[in-house]
């Protein structure tokens, strides 16, 4: 059923909501085929994926242009579809899904980026034996990723969440044989997991507040102006709102997904899967679930500033959400500046731009935070493609400093990637990064709070510029210094990087500021083209900011690294400039090491201590307890051996011996029976004679 | 008239031969006769009883010791058969050598 929104009130569902079900439920079934086919059905394992995965994108297109169409007609289009899922007392677990633009505009981006990586895996794994497993886990991904985007419901998105969460651990460690990708595998779920528990509580919070679990319910939905009141009217501690309190949990489940500074660890680490498993789940759409679930409760984030008319922005938790996003958009990106693996890198960028993308959901909204999304999805799934075509051309070479003048051998490879590069470092006007990056600029720059998010927002550019310079540089150009010869990858990969390099440019369109497309479609208002925003000096004054960001970015990284052809021996161009602070950079500010010295030392010492409470006192108790029990029995096995059935087998022994006595008189001559009988007569006859005496 | 104590007696000692012989006698004939003494021990007993009893006009001892005589003598038949066929099997007619009725 429709939902009443901004203009025109609808009544009815269309069909294509009511189908919006098999966008996810087709993969999720291929991957259920899949699991069960046997190691040599490649061909048809992957075509079951893709093919899943193709008609989903066609029925996300058709959702999609239904939205589309519903919007440029005027109305707001949130279509759910509800239903009980079961029911305790008179709490019914409810489930459902919705189709507004938020969720039709992630359905196409993650079908689409899902299927290009789906068709270059056939590529990429071509020699891998366990080809059939690989595919089925990717689509049980998508499906699952899919589910969370449609989810109506918090719990449906919970679980799609913890589907998305299982999968990634999957294929982390899908080449389980070597050590560290086991190792990186549990500390993806691990870490995710510290963050799942605070998503958790927010969920129950929520449901204690509201009691239900759906976010749109014709007015009766968590998401919606009735429950979000009532949840301002309810103070929690520390000033908070309930609200507000609700908020920060689910946040703190989104920043273990998405990667968020003090949970980042795992982010890094993952990239020991196969390369199109980063790019999918690791660049373009798990990592980015986070900022879409930040997005899908914007409401209750943004509840408290609403209702007294201040800016969005400005609620204690998108206050948080904006600090924790610009901190790990600098910090990651310092990070990157001094890794030599080329997945590493590209790791640490993609926390960083992910800090960008919650910084842009707190400072400017679900349109600012939700843009960046989109399009670095597709440059970032771009990139990691173009590196694990890098990857599969240098000989499984991961080290940057073993590459080199490969512009020359993959040449494919060598465009789509500088493309990449290009909408990641946000140059201006030509790229879809400058567009997306921009508004989130345009927003923290407006930022009524303070002024030192847009600060850390352009260092951080600058220094994605730069790193990004420094890696390209590495990579393509000088001379050669990998072993063997490189070759360009086979047409299956290079297709879906150039398809990816043309949204890379393309889809800044949506959302220039002189036709702020996508923001009118999120937030349901209409579009219009007009060109004198172009002319705007505070638009003028941030292009001029932008160009200056990545001149310094890229013109710093060309001058330390560009055309040099280093050796792979010698140190860092950077390194010899400020080696400190290099050291510092390149052990990613000791994080691991500082959770190694606490968190996990104190689990450590933790387990320890339980495991002498386990030993030493229960252990003990146990042993005392059992030793009481066990002299119990030695006596009663004394008693019983030796009074109980000592009795017994006398009378047995006795009942025998009787027996055989009696054995012996029946010798079976008859003569002696009668004997018996006639002395037995004698005896009654005395008897009688006797007591008839008086 | 001679008194019922004396022909009391004299079956009870008829009786006695008639037990010991069976009781004793390796023979199996022998045991036979022996059961037949006892039995007709008991019909002198019943003919005395009912001669000096209350009703002596109404010959129901007689019945009684003519049906035991013809009961005795299907008893003896069947005594004699099976002395002879346990003779043909065994080819003795000596009581201690029969010693197979026992479980």
């Amino acid at each position: 059923m429709q939902e009443a929104m901004a203009f025109t009130p609808q009544i009815d569902a269309s069909s294509i909501t009511r189908l919006l079900w098999l966008i996810p439920a087709l993969p999720i079934v291929a991957a259920g085929i899949i699991s069960v086919l046997k190691q040599p059905r490649r061909k048809l394992a992957s075509s079951l994926a893709i093919g899943s995965l193709g008609i989903s994108l066609l029925i996300a297109i058709i959702a999609f242009v239904h939205v589309l169409s519903g919007w440029s007609h005027g109305h707001a289009v949130r279509e759910i579809v509800n239903f009980s899922w079961m029911t305790a007392g008179t709490q019914a677990v409810e489930l459902g899904w919705v189709l507004d633009p938020l969720s039709a505009v992630m359905l196409v981006m993650v079908t689409l980026v899902g299927l290009l990586i789906f068709i270059y895996s056939t590529g990429y794994m071509e020699h891998d034996e366990n080809y059939t497993r690989f595919f089925c886990f990717l689509a049980l991904f998508a499906g699952a990723m899919l589910g969370v985007v449609i989810a109506n419901s918090i719990l449906l998105l919970f679980m799609c969440w913890e589907l998305v969460g299982l999968t990634s651990y999957l294929l982390i460690g899908f080449w389980y044989q070597r050590p560290s990708a086991a190792a990186a595998a549990r500390k993806a779920f691990i870490t995710t997991r510290v963050g799942d528990i605070f998503f958790l509580l927010g969920i129950v919070w929520l449901f204690a507040q509201t009691g239900t679990l759906l976010f749109y319910d014709h007015g009766a939905g968590s998401m919606e102006p009735l429950a979000l009141g009532g949840m301002l009217v309810h103070q929690s501690h520390w000033g908070l709102t309930a609200a507000g309190a609700i908020g920060l949990l689910i946040f703190a489940g989104a920043a273990g997904k998405s990667g968020q500074l003090p949970l980042h660890v795992w982010l890094p680490d993952a990239m020991e899967g196969p390369t199109p498993v980063s790019a999918l789940i690791h660049a373009a759409t798990m990592v980015a679930a986070g900022v879409y679930l930040i997005a899908r409760v914007y409401p209750l984030m943004s509840a408290g500033a609403v209702a007294q008319g201040e800016a969005p922005g400005t609620t204690t938790a998108l206050m948080v959400v904006t600090w924790v996003g610009a901190s790990t958009a600098v910090f990651a990106a310092l990070i990157a500046v001094a890794q030599n693996d080329i997945k590493r890198i590209l790791a640490y960028s993609t926390v960083s731009q992910l800090g960008y993308m919650m910084a842009g959901l707190g400072l400017g909204g679900v349109a600012v935070g939700m843009f960046h999304l989109i399009t670095h999805a597709f440059f970032k799934a771009l990139l990691f493609m173009g590196a694990g075509s890098v990857i599969h051309g240098a000989r499984e070479e991961q080290d940057i400093r073993h590459m080199g003048g490969l512009r020359k051998y993959m040449p494919w490879t060598f465009y789509s990637y500088a493309v990449g590069m290009l909408a990641l470092c946000g140059v201006p006007i030509f790229f879809s990064g400058f567009w997306s990056k921009d508004e989130i600029l345009e927003s923290a720059h407006g930022w009524p709070l303070s002024q030192a998010p847009y600060y850390m927002l352009i260092s951080g550019a600058v220094l994605t510029a730069f790193y990004m310079t420094r890696q390209v540089s590495y990579v393509f150009y000088g001379e050669y210094r990998g072993r063997g010869h490189a070759h360009e990858s086979p047409r299956v990969m290079t297709t879906p990087l150039v398809i990816l390099a043309i949204f890379a440019i393309t889809l800044g369109i949506i959302g220039t500021p002189a036709w702020p497309w996508f923001r009118a479609f999120l937030e349901n208002h209409a579009a219009s083209v007009e060109m004198h925003a172009f002319s705007e000096s505070a638009w003028l004054m941030l292009l001029l900011t932008s160009c200056v960001i990545v001149i310094v970015g890229i013109g710093l990284g060309w001058w330390l690294y560009g055309n040099k052809s280093p050796r792979a021996e010698e140190t860092d161009a950077l390194q010899k400039a400020i080696s400190p602070v290099w050291a510092v950079l390149a052990n990613r500010f000791y994080v691991d090491e500082l959770y190694g010295a606490t968190v996990i030392a104190f689990y450590y010492w933790w387990a320890k201590v339980a495991d002498w409470i386990d030993r030493e006192i229960w252990g003990d108790m146990v042993a005392t307890v059992t030793l009481l029990f066990k002299g119990w029995a030695q006596l009663n096995r004394f008693l019983d051996a030796n009074m109980v059935d000592g009795a017994f087998d006398k009378g047995c022994e006795e009942i025998y011996n009787g027996g055989g006595v009696f054995a012996r008189i029946q010798n079976g001559r008859g003569q002696i029976y009668l004997r018996l009988l006639a002395l037995a007569v004698v005896i009654l006859a005395a008897i009688l004679i006797w007591s008839g005496r008086p | 008239m001679t008194p019922l104590a004396a022909y009391l007696i004299v079956a009870a000692l008829i009786f006695a031969i008639g037990l010991a012989g069976a009781l004793t006698r390796r023979n199996a004939i022998m045991v036979l006769i022996g059961i037949e003494l006892m039995l007709n021990a008991a019909n002198l007993n019943l003919i005395a009883f009912w001669r000096y009893g209350p009703h002596p006009e109404l010959l129901t001892g007689m019945m009684f010791a003519i049906f035991s005589i013809a009961v005795a003598a299907a008893e003896a038949a069947v005594g004699l058969g099976l002395v002879i066929s346990i003779y043909r099997h065994a080819k003795t007619a000596d009581v201690e050598q029969m010693n197979r009725m026992k479980g």
